[in-house]
């Protein structure tokens, strides 16, 4: 345990040093959050304020992005000597990875809240109980936690931190055909299927349900992808680390 | 012995870059694997410091086995590679605490410790300063140090002084002299004849894949003619003639430096009498000179028919 805290601590303090990266990625979403609130939000119809409509959207916008990074850091670290020196450390799998996951979700949950502070100073007013800030909150680490295991194992994929970063950019596009931005109901017909059934949707619309005190709906099918995303991340990272080592 | 190695064969598709590798390294020894790039050196530090796994033969560190008791192994020894293991964005004394740490130190134990190597290696000043803005020579010292922390009984050193200036290689010499004579069992690697003729007990000669010498560095020497003999000729058509001459007797030929050589027992007798067999005329050979055996030519020789 103390091992993946020692790792977990490394890679936060290389993030915190990683300089234009580190400001590009917590920039990116607000700037994203801004163009859509004031440029697009007045064309969208959603019934309300279009801050008030967007905010889970940018959040989960925003960990799309910051899979990219996670995914970079993971496949920088294989493809330099360090890794030698941590393997013979004997330095195990799970602290290997587990120490750059903890140190996505930490990232991520920053930017959240960085998110939520951007999103107040223009107008976004959320109304929810204690409890529901309690879920919203569970719910976004949990999903946060289920791309940074999806994130590693695409970072244990590519060959190079560039081709790693160019795989991480589906998640970044992912946000799009979802409930994030637009109402689901405005696409074309063969998108809607897709963009209603697909994962982001029940986060987001499970998001937006608890902040803006409606109908909570979706929240277990939003819970259980999360979890089977996470658990899919975790196997496949544990393949493809078994397999990355062995061929080494 | 620390380190046994028998039959080590690792290949990548059908290219086979170690071939029935058989070593062993006494405890406390410095043991050059001295080889050119490509040899495979690279690849049998990793497969001893648990990290490859050998397609077929054994090999042990310290009394276990590099596959079956890969834990055991990786506790007792270091790896220093041949590119520097460190987080260019983390500072020296970062690294250092981080690699105490993750040899099970606490947090105050990996303080202290790093303090220690931090000054044992000349890095107290630059401590603070993250690893990016460090030079060569202190890259390789702090590696080195990283190296340390666990107080390893084997130490494996893949070519720690390549790309290094003379003063800094000058640094790494003693440390590793003061290493072994400590009694950590050092296995390096090296491209360097001079390095390993100056600083191993014993050396091994790797030559894609194969080991084609082992012995100390007097023993390798010894199976090439101890004096040489170096003889300039005057011209083309002087070395041609001198080369049929002296037929089997020559060790080393450099038809464009028009030199030749051949065994001698370095006597003013032997010497003269070969001249004068050899040239009578005294118009043939413009130069000679009489020196010993390098592992250079130990090198030559023993590669020049595999
Ligand atoms: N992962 C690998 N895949 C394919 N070939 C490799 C791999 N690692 C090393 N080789 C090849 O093995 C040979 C020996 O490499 P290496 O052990 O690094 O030599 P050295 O360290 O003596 O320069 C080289 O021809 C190299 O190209
Ligand atoms: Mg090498």
């Amino acid at each position: 345990m103390s091992e993946v805290l020692v790792m977990a601590g490394r890679s936060v303090r290389l993030s915190l040093r990683a300089g234009d990266a580190l400001i590009t990625a917590l920039a990116l979403p607000i700037m994203m959050m801004l163009l859509f609130v004031y440029f697009f939000g007045g064309a969208i119809e959603t019934g309300g304020p279009y801050v008030q409509h967007v905010v889970p959207g940018v959040l989960v916008l925003c960990a799309a992005y910051g899979a990219g990074t996670t995914a970079m850091s993971v496949a920088n670290d294989m493809a330099e000597a360090v890794m030698d020196r941590l393997r013979s450390l004997d330095v195990s799998a799970t602290a290997l990875l587990g120490g750059h996951v903890a140190a996505s979700v930490v990232r991520n949950l920053a930017a959240t809240v960085l998110v939520f502070a951007v999103a107040f100073a223009i107008g976004f007013r959320p109304v929810a109980s204690p409890g529901d800030w309690l879920l919203a909150a569970a719910l976004i680490a949990a999903f946060v936690t289920a791309m940074s295991w999806l994130a590693a194992a695409i970072g244990l994929l590519a060959r190079t931190p560039e081709a790693a970063s160019g795989y991480a950019f589906v998640f970044a596009f992912l946000p799009y055909p979802s409930s994030a931005f637009v109402p689901v109901e405005t696409m074309p017909g063969w998108l809607q299927a897709f963009a209603a059934g697909q994962p982001l949707t029940q986060v987001i619309d499970s998001m937006r349900a608890l902040l803006l005190d409606r109908p909570v709906t979706v929240l277990g099918a939003a819970f259980v992808w999360c979890v089977a995303l996470g658990l899919a991340g975790v196997a496949a990272a544990a393949a493809l680390y078994r397999l990355r080592v062995k061929r080494a | 012995m620390t380190v046994v190695a028998e039959g080590l064969s690792k290949a990548y598709g059908r290219h086979t870059v170690l071939d029935h590798l058989d070593l062993t390294v006494p405890s406390g020894a410095i043991y050059a694997l001295l080889g050119p790039n490509g040899a495979g050196k690279t690849t049998t530090v990793r497969l001893l410091a648990t990290l490859l796994r050998p397609d077929s033969g054994r090999a042990s560190v310290a009394g276990f086995d590099v596959v079956d008791a890969r834990s055991e192994v990786r506790r007792r020894i270091s790896l220093t590679g041949q590119h520097a293991a460190l987080d260019e964005q983390q500072t020296g004394e970062e690294n250092l605490r981080m690699v105490a740490r993750l040899t099970g130190l606490s947090r105050a134990a990996a303080r202290e410790r790093a303090g220690q190597l931090l000054e044992r290696f000349a890095l107290t000043d630059a401590a603070g300063r993250r690893v990016k803005t460090y030079s060569g020579g202190m890259r390789r010292r702090l590696d080195l140090a990283a190296g340390l922390v666990g107080e390893p009984e084997v130490m494996f050193l893949d070519e720690p002084t390549t790309g290094l200036d003379p003063r800094s290689r000058q640094a790494v010499w003693e440390e590793v002299a003061r290493l072994a004579s400590a009694g950590v069992t050092i296995f390096l690697t090296t491209q360097y004849l001079e390095e390993a003729d100056r600083l191993a007990d014993r050396i091994a000669l790797l030559h894609r894949g194969r080991l084609v010498a082992e012995g100390t560095a007097a023993e390798l020497k010894h199976r090439v003619a101890g004096e040489r003999l170096e003889l300039t000729l005057a011209d083309a058509d002087a070395y041609e003639h001198a080369e049929l001459m002296l037929g089997g007797r020559i060790v080393r030929r450099d038809p464009a430096r028009s030199t030749l050589e051949v065994a001698t027992d370095g006597s003013g007798a032997h010497v003269r009498e070969l001249l004068d067999a050899l040239d009578p005329g005294r118009t043939l050979v413009e130069r000679f000179a009489v020196r010993s055996s390098t592992l250079d030519d130990v090198f030559l020789e023993v590669t020049a028919d595999v």
